[in-house]
């Protein structure tokens, strides 16, 4: 019996209409474990990398993580992977919901998703049923009504939907994949479907879920609930609001945007606007979300409900979570109640929250300077507000100048050329970011951002402290019970992390700590990602219920997979590998790895230089990023150093003399 | 007549505050794990025995308990509003009946009844409350004062089951089955 998994993938071809089941291999999930690190070998064994993104070729995969349907708490986490047509590079955003649950009771792992269907589509998987059916009178439809629509046809009140809207039909490149309370936004995803000519995907399952060990599974699913409670009572001291509890950012809940608003930027990641949070703004932005919201709502078996249904009067009600409530008003550099309006419009059509308030508010901005003319944008209202609906309106239907911006800020700033380059300033790997710009360069976060390639921070950060606490005695505090840390080193190097003098940022952390403050939360991310775990109770915050301790335990017991944390540990890092070794493949190199030239005022060449060198060779890659063959056998991962060498990528000999992987 | 003496016992009741739920369904995934052989070796929240109604844009949160096993469907039915919020047809009804899929098992398609987790020794609270970290489900034991004779073997439950059986497989399969099993022993 397979335990946790049911050890079956759906392979749908939708160029032939052909279906098949196809049993895994159970030495993949004890290699990959599943959700992402399965995904990623899939991927690499089947589309190499002339594989255009729009190609009959790419894959578009969903997949349930390793623990889903389980009663782990919180693990609800569909991992999408594909070939991102805005990065070119491997795209693995994940949403939280229900929909990968409920395809574990369904009796699958994951549907593997290939060729194009002749017309629009959506898939239908009830059980063992499974049917492509046509989705012509869904076409141009938004991503919640097709959920409801589809609902009622089917007269399933109780199947989960994960759907596109205009956007992903027209394959705009920030395209979601909208479901629900949730969605998977990075990367252009929901464009790729839209290629395929899949306008949703429709799942119900009445199976079992196995575990390996009830009793013991059980057991640490209540520490777990025992721990979220205690962590209700207890939030942690010293931090702002929103870094204080679990969960993801309780942006629903939260009324106090001070922090937001005054530290982030606005307008095309421009102004930083000090001094902007005054009473009357809280007081009417509070009256805005009270009059909107109307409860506060869950993903599958979590009770940190981070989501929010919304409903705007004279709007259809629409779901939202984190901090979507804000990039459309900042961007726009309006009030909230514009964001919640445009927001549900925005959902419906299916399109990431952080991109597209960026591409409109850097189409304004060369507006403004001249790049972008009437001529270009003939109808464009005198409004600020109203730009915004026009622009979007045109973007997901690729309309005149909307076709240019559907590619995302650095193909469009190509396009359009003319210096429009220097506005398309806020990218890593051609994919926008969240609009930050700080002062003094973070050594932490500028190897985080640089070699990360989830593309986005919040995936890649977590874990340890984003700044240093003022006094020792906080210091002590917060180290007191962080019992989640892999080693105790990890205290320390907390301990002495000063605001000011010598151990101040940016020389310290010291390069060697970096290394080993990103590698540890990097590698929680990469496990939350392949057990299906939301990182709003594992990776993201601090002193999470789940981490590198009691995580064997519950692939031990519910996988009946042995594992512990070195295990693991190697598990993760051989995926991860894997994810860097297909970018590799598609061409990702050094030269790609660095935040936005504007990121940080202060910046620091020779540090950066150096930053970037240690990792690289903390993590067993040569210096320019690529796995090493000394690395690549170890993991086991022998059939991509072949490959490597075959293509040209590494010399036969190479690695051999690179030396040591730094020590773990 | 002479007097029924009185004597009391404890009832156990789960209070439902919908205002509260959020919709994650816990209470389903503890249910139907609890209730697994071996327990908790299996999870299936459509073997539970609540059921979470859900609608978000009509802001509908019900959680529901499997209440009697009825072998007909109801011939008028009911329909509410409540706070302007228009409920499906049958939501509040707790009964495993064959005008619909809930309550019953998803494979043989046999009755399911909340049993409040019954256990030995007891649990301290049903499982469902136990889960629901947010309060929607909370769990209390009122003492009440009850007639002495009332029947303390629940005769009607072993009927109710058997009834159900006999609906959906026949009065003689059954009649067999009891006969084939009885020669086992
Ligand atoms: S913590 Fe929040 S985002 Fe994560 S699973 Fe729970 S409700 Fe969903
Ligand atoms: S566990 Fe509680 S909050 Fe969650 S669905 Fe059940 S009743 Fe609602
Ligand atoms: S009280 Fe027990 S049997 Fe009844 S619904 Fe809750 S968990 Fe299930």
């Amino acid at each position: 019996m397979r335990y946790a998994e049911t050890g079956i993938n759906l392979e749908i071809d939708l160029s032939t209409g052909n279906i098949e089941r196809v049993v895994s291999d159970p030495k993949d999930t004890e290699l990959y474990l599943g959700g992402l690190g399965t995904n990623a070998k899939i991927l690499w064994d089947r589309v190499p990398p002339e594989v255009e993104p729009f190609s009959e070729d790419n894959l578009l995969i969903f997949s349930a993580g390793l623990l889903c349907g389980t009663p782990a708490t919180g693990c609800n986490r569909t991992i999408v992977s594909t070939i991102s047509p805005q990065t070119q590079l491997m795209a693995f955003s994940m949403m939280g919901g229900f929909w990968a649950p409920e395809l574990k009771y369904a009796g699958y792992d994951k549907v593997v998703l290939r060729g194009k269907s002749p017309d629009l589509v959506y898939l239908w998987i009830k059980d063992d049923k499974v049917e492509i059916r046509d989705a012509s009178h869904l076409a141009g439809k938004g991503a919640t009504e097709t959920a409801e629509l589809l609902r009622q046809e089917l007269g399933e009140p109780r199947a989960q939907v994960a759907a596109i809207g205009l956007a992903g039909e027209s394959r705009v490149f920030f395209a979601s994949i909208e479901q629900g309370r949730s969605s998977a936004s990075r990367g252009g995803i929901g464009a790729v479907m839209g290629d395929k000519r899949v306008k949703a995907i429709v799942v119900r399952g009445t199976k079992d879920i196995n575990v390996a060990r009830p009793d013991e599974f059980l057991g640490l699913c209540d520490e777990v609930l025992e721990y979220i409670k205690w962590r209700a009572a207890n939030p942690i001291k010293g931090v702002m609001p929103i870094l204080a509890g679990l969960g993801s950012p309780q942006e629903m809940a939260i009324h106090d945007e001070k922090w937001h608003t005054e530290n982030f930027m606005w307008g095309n990641s421009r102004v930083r606007r000090k001094g902007f949070w005054t009473e009357e703004i809280e007081k009417q932005w509070t009256e805005t979300m009270e009059g909107a919201r109307t409860r506060l709502i869950s993903c599958y078996n979590c009770p940190m409900k981070c989501g929010a249904t919304i409903s705007m009067s004279g709007l259809p009600t629409y779901m939202m979570k984190c901090f979507s409530k804000l990039t459309y008003t900042m961007a726009a550099m309006s009030d909230l109640d514009f964001g919640l309006r445009i927001a549900q419009r925005a959902t419906e059509y299916g399109v990431d929250g952080f991109s597209a308030p960026q591409v409109m508010a850097f189409a304004l901005e060369l507006y403004d300077n001249g790049i972008l003319t009437d001529e270009d944008m003939p109808g464009l209202p005198e409004g600020n507000e109203e730009r915004f609906y026009w622009l979007l309106d045109r973007i997901v239907r690729r309309e005149g100048i909307g076709d240019v911006l559907a590619d995302g800020t650095y193909w469009a700033a190509k396009k359009i050329g003319n210096g429009a380059d220097a506005y398309a300033h806020n990218n890593i790997k051609k994919h926008e970011q969240l609009p930050l710009k700080l002062s003094m360069l973070n050594p932490i976060y500028f190897l985080m951002y640089s070699t990360g390639e989830k593309i986005n921070i919040t995936q890649i950060e977590g874990q340890f402290p984003q700044a240093p606490f003022p006094t020792r005695e906080e210091r002590e505090e917060f180290v007191k019970d962080w019992f989640q840390v892999p080693d105790d080193r990890f205290k320390q190097y907390f301990l002495d992390w000063e605001l000011r003098g010598e151990n101040s940022i940016p020389y310290y952390p010291t390069p060697q700590m970096c290394c080993d403050i990103v590698d540890w939360q990097e590698r929680m991310h990469y496990i939350d990602d392949a057990l299906g775990m939301c990182a709003g109770l594992s990776s993201f915050p601090l002193k999470p219920p789940y981490h590198i301790h009691n995580y064997p335990k519950f692939i031990t017991a519910g996988a009946g997979i042995e594992m512990d944390e070195e295990a693991l540990t190697q598990a993760a890092r051989r995926y991860r590998t894997l994810v860097r070794a297909i970018n590799i493949r598609r061409g990702m190199r050094r030269k790609d790895e660095k935040p936005p030239e504007n990121h940080w005022k202060k910046r620091f060449p020779e540090l950066e230089k150096e930053l970037l060198d240690t990792y690289y060779k903390f993590k067993g890659w040569n210096e320019d990023g690529i796995p090493t063959k000394e690395t690549l056998d170890e993991l086991g991962l022998d059939y991509v150093a072949e490959e490597f060498v075959e293509r040209g990528i590494l010399k036969e000999d190479e690695g051999a003399e690179s030396g040591e992987t730094a020590a773990e | 007549m002479a007097e029924k003496k009185k004597k009391t016992k404890i009832v156990k009741r789960i209070h439902v505050d919908a205002d509260k739920c959020n919709g994650c369904r816990a209470c389903e995934v503890v249910c139907s794990a609890f209730h697994a052989a071996p327990k908790y070796s299996s999870n299936n929240p459509a073997r539970s025995r609540i059921r979470v109604i859900t609608h978000p844009l009509k802001d509908i949160y019900l959680p529901v308990y499997a209440g009697e096993y009825t072998p007909a469907e109801c011939l008028g039915r009911n329909t509410y509003t409540l706070d302007g919020k228009e409920y499906d047809e049958c939501a509040f009804c707790r009964a495993s009946c064959p005008s619909r899929d809930d309550f019953k098992e998803p494979d043989s398609g046999l009755p399911l009844k909340c049993d409040m987790c019954e256990s030995e020794p007891d649990l301290d609270e049903p499982m469902c409350v136990k889960w629901c970290l947010v309060d929607a489900l909370t769990y209390e034991e009122v003492e009440v004062e009850v007639d002495e004779d009332e029947d303390e073997v629940r005769i009607e439950d072993v009927e109710l089951g058997l009834e159900s059986l006999v609906d959906k497989y026949g009065l003689d399969k059954v009649l067999d089955t009891i006969a084939r099993l009885s020669k086992k022993d």
